[in-house]
């Protein structure tokens, strides 16, 4: 009951005009810049960055929620409109979504789509509520050894479980804890990787690497596909639900949440699995299985609320253990670090006035972006017709803004540029770029950690796995590593015979998971087929 | 990268013998094309060596906290890049390939470079201009530039968008925002 009046204190924050206006352009912001074609949530949010350094951090944080979410509907605007999912958890939208466009029920479609988010964005923030004060100070005892092991767990997930290479997953981490690795060692103060610059001595700022990975990255690799030509975008109405409609879509909108939140709190890499596992639950429970593949509104509703309520569940490790479990919540880990805010279980009582001030403006952030951005579906779909020369030049251009705006110094856009290329490499050659952003954010912090659990053991390696909690941490990171051996000694599961069916072919062959199993079991399934269809 | 490329091309002449499952017979450029993922490998193992060679002619400091030293990491990062890029090899010559977040194939469409490098040289140049001529200059510079890179050919609407782009940012930025950005010589004048 306490986390209640805490939120009500935060609503205060959250509630007053200049905050409230915060929200509005953070969700204006947000949903203009995400709409548009290939750029998904976490360019959305790395490229309006700069925007929040003049205010204060509560104010900045507001906007930013509001940038999140307004970036995370964008998409979905795209991926129904266009058919050019900015990110992968709006794939799974597309392959409802736009058939329904393409047959005249795209209102339909954005409507199911944004209350999608707004039901899976509440169901789950309110969880974040009753969950994090709770989570934080359970985490309030861990010490050094037990982070070290929660983000070696961090680094072995997002290399493991996404993507279809571990050993380009490891390559990305790796140039991730390399790019992080530049700089003066926090602890003895020696300079590594500088070269003797006084520039590289600060370090590379994570803002830069992510606005290059991200940002840079894709504009140039679209420019080296300048041959492929753009899809046509739909026009679309007024979005709005009939009552059959309605019918239809409640029941996902509120099993979303259920698959979501669990996904988005542990290292999984967010909103991929979930949304793909709502889209397989709710195929199998549809009493019109017939129309999935060609528009059926439940396989847009699910996933775009199991999208969302992960949102809210990646927000439950960034705030009380820190750990950014997305691209999207590796860039605010760098927006908080901007601000010298540490998140993790300490940040409920040195900063409550900010942590249920943010809080209290995700649900102000949904509410707007409900109230805003229906009426304004047509004009978003606009947006998507700007020339991509434009648009592109627009992202170097707001790249740039954003590189020197750090810290006021040229060279930093000539480092934004050779990382960018990095990104465009890394992009021509498949290698994952979420890996490495999280080895830049979280490479230094793991450092320390270590090397703070073993001055504490006095350089025994025991004194990293002499609490019960590591040692867990340890076994499952073990189960991850040794998966695709354990999976080939259980004897080879079918395999889908074709090779990288869509999720609709694979839905048909699903794992023996009983129909409405949204639990650890389904999950397994889940990624299960997933790497079957990969395979 | 030109080093690197030639690497890559001189490891791929061995590849076919190497390959013990070629992933599809096509022309020789289909093959070079599938092995210029060597050069990922290459990369890393530069990096890998850039990092050890750091590390170790690192100064020894005396006054080192904890039995974890600042090189500790660095080495089981330059090793494992080394280890890394060793793996990455022999999958790439085992027909393994990279698939990009939309699933296609990676490296499996030829690629416009020279548009990448024209794109290139203008942030490069924005970098070097921003200071001397101010923001608002240089950033419509920077935007009509990309444009025209990517394509772009209207000379009567490109310029037009390109400065009220920059010069709205540049208000923004400095006086709704409080980011100061440099207002060069232009802003001297008005």
């Amino acid at each position: 009951m306490e986390s209640l009046s805490s939120l009500l204190d935060g609503f205060g924050t959250a509630l007053t005009p200049l905050n409230l206006l915060w929200a509005a352009v953070g969700v204006l912001l947000g949903t203009a810049i995400g709409v548009l074609p290939g750029i998904g949530p976490a360019m959305a949010v790395a490229l309006l960055l700069p925007v929040t350094y003049g205010l204060d951090p509560i104010g900045a944080f507001i906007m930013f929620a509001g940038i999140y979410y307004g970036g995370m509907f964008g998409g979905s605007t795209t991926s129904i409109l266009l058919n050019t999912p900015g990110e992968s958890a709006a794939v799974v939208t597309a392959i409802e979504g736009n058939p329904m466009a393409k047959s005249g029920r795209g209102s339909q479609a954005l409507a199911a789509a944004a209350i999608g988010h707004f039901a899976g964005g509440m169901i789950g923030t309110i969880l974040l509520v009753a969950l994090a004060p709770t989570v934080a100070s359970l985490a309030v005892d861990i010490g050094a050894p037990d982070y070290f092991a929660i983000m070696v767990l961090a680094f072995i997930a997002v290399t493991s479980v996404l993507g279809s290479s571990r050993v380009r997953g490891f390559a990305a981490l790796l140039i991730g804890l390399t790019i992080g690795l530049v700089g003066l060692d926090q602890m003895t103060g020696q300079q590594r990787l500088t070269f003797g610059s006084l520039q590289l001595s600060d370090g590379i700022d994570v803002v830069i690497v992510a606005v290059g990975l991200f940002a840079i990255g894709e504009a140039l690799w679209v420019a080296a596909q300048a041959h492929r030509t753009a899809g046509e975008s739909i026009p679309v109405g007024q979005p709005w639900l009939g009552g059959s409609d309605l019918r239809r879509t409640w029941k996902p909108w509120l099993r979303g949440p259920a698959i979501g939140f669990p996904f988005g709190a542990i290292p999984a890499g967010g909103a991929e699995i979930p949304t793909f596992l709502s889209y397989v639950t709710e195929k199998r429970l549809s009493r019109h299985k017939n129309e999935f593949g060609k528009g059926a509104i439940e396989g847009v509703a699910g996933p775009e609320s199991a999208a969302s309520a992960s949102a809210a569940g990646t927000l439950v490790s960034l705030l009380t253990l820190g750990l950014p479990t997305t691209a999207v919540a590796a860039v605010m880990l760098a927006a908080f670090q901007q601000y010298g805010i540490q998140p993790g279980p300490l940040l409920f009582e040195r900063e409550p006035d900010l942590v249920w001030g943010l809080i209290a403006s995700l649900f102000v952030g949904m509410v707007l972006l409900l109230v805003l951005n229906l009426p304004m579906a047509p004009v978003w779909a606009k947006l998507l017709r700007v020339p991509r020369p434009y648009l592109y030049a627009g992202i170097l251009f707001f790249a740039a803004v954003g590189a020197y705006a750090v810290g006021g110094e040229a060279i930093d856009m000539v480092i934004l540029l050779i990382i960018g290329v990095l990104g465009l490499m890394m992009r021509r050659f498949g290698l994952p770029v979420l890996p490495a952003i999280i080895g830049v954010i979280l490479g230094p912090n793991a450092e320390q950690q270590l090397r703070r659990a073993l001055q504490i053991s006095d350089g025994s390696v025991t004194g990293l796995v002499n609490t019960p909690f590591a040692v867990t941490v340890y076994v499952v990171i073990a189960v991850l590593l040794a998966w695709p051996w354990l999976r080939r000694l259980a004897g080879g599961r079918g395999r889908s015979p074709e090779g990288r069916g869509g999720p609709g072919g694979d839905g048909g062959d699903g794992g023996p998971g009983g129909g409405d199993s949204t639990g650890g079991d389904g999950g397994d399934d889940g990624v299960q087929d997933k790497e079957d269809a990969k395979v | 990268m030109s080093t690197e490329s030639t690497d890559s091309a001189s490891e791929s002449r061995e590849a076919p013998e190497a390959a013990t499952r070629p992933p599809a017979p096509g022309s020789w450029r289909e093959r070079l094309r599938g092995r210029s993922e060597l050069g990922v490998s290459v990369l890393l193992l530069l990096v890998g060596v850039l990092v050890l060679s750091d590390t170790f002619t690192m100064e020894t400091v005396a006054d080192q906290r904890g039995p974890v030293g600042p090189r500790t990491v660095p080495i089981v990062v330059g090793v494992s890049l080394l280890v890394v890029a060793v793996v990455l090899a022999v999958d790439v010559l085992r027909g393994g390939r990279g698939e990009s977040d939309q699933g296609e194939k990676a490296g499996s469409e030829p690629a416009d470079w020279r548009t990448v490098a024209l794109l290139a040289g203008i942030f490069l140049a924005a970098a070097v201009l921003i200071e001397p001529l101010g923001f608002p200059v240089t950033g419509a510079l920077l935007f009509w530039g990309s444009a025209y890179a990517l394509g772009s050919r209207n000379f009567s609407r490109d310029p037009l968008i390109a400065a009220v782009l920059s010069m709205a940012t540049f208000a923004a930025f400095n006086t709704l925002l409080g980011v100061p950005l440099p207002g060069g010589p232009l802003m001297g004048v008005l």
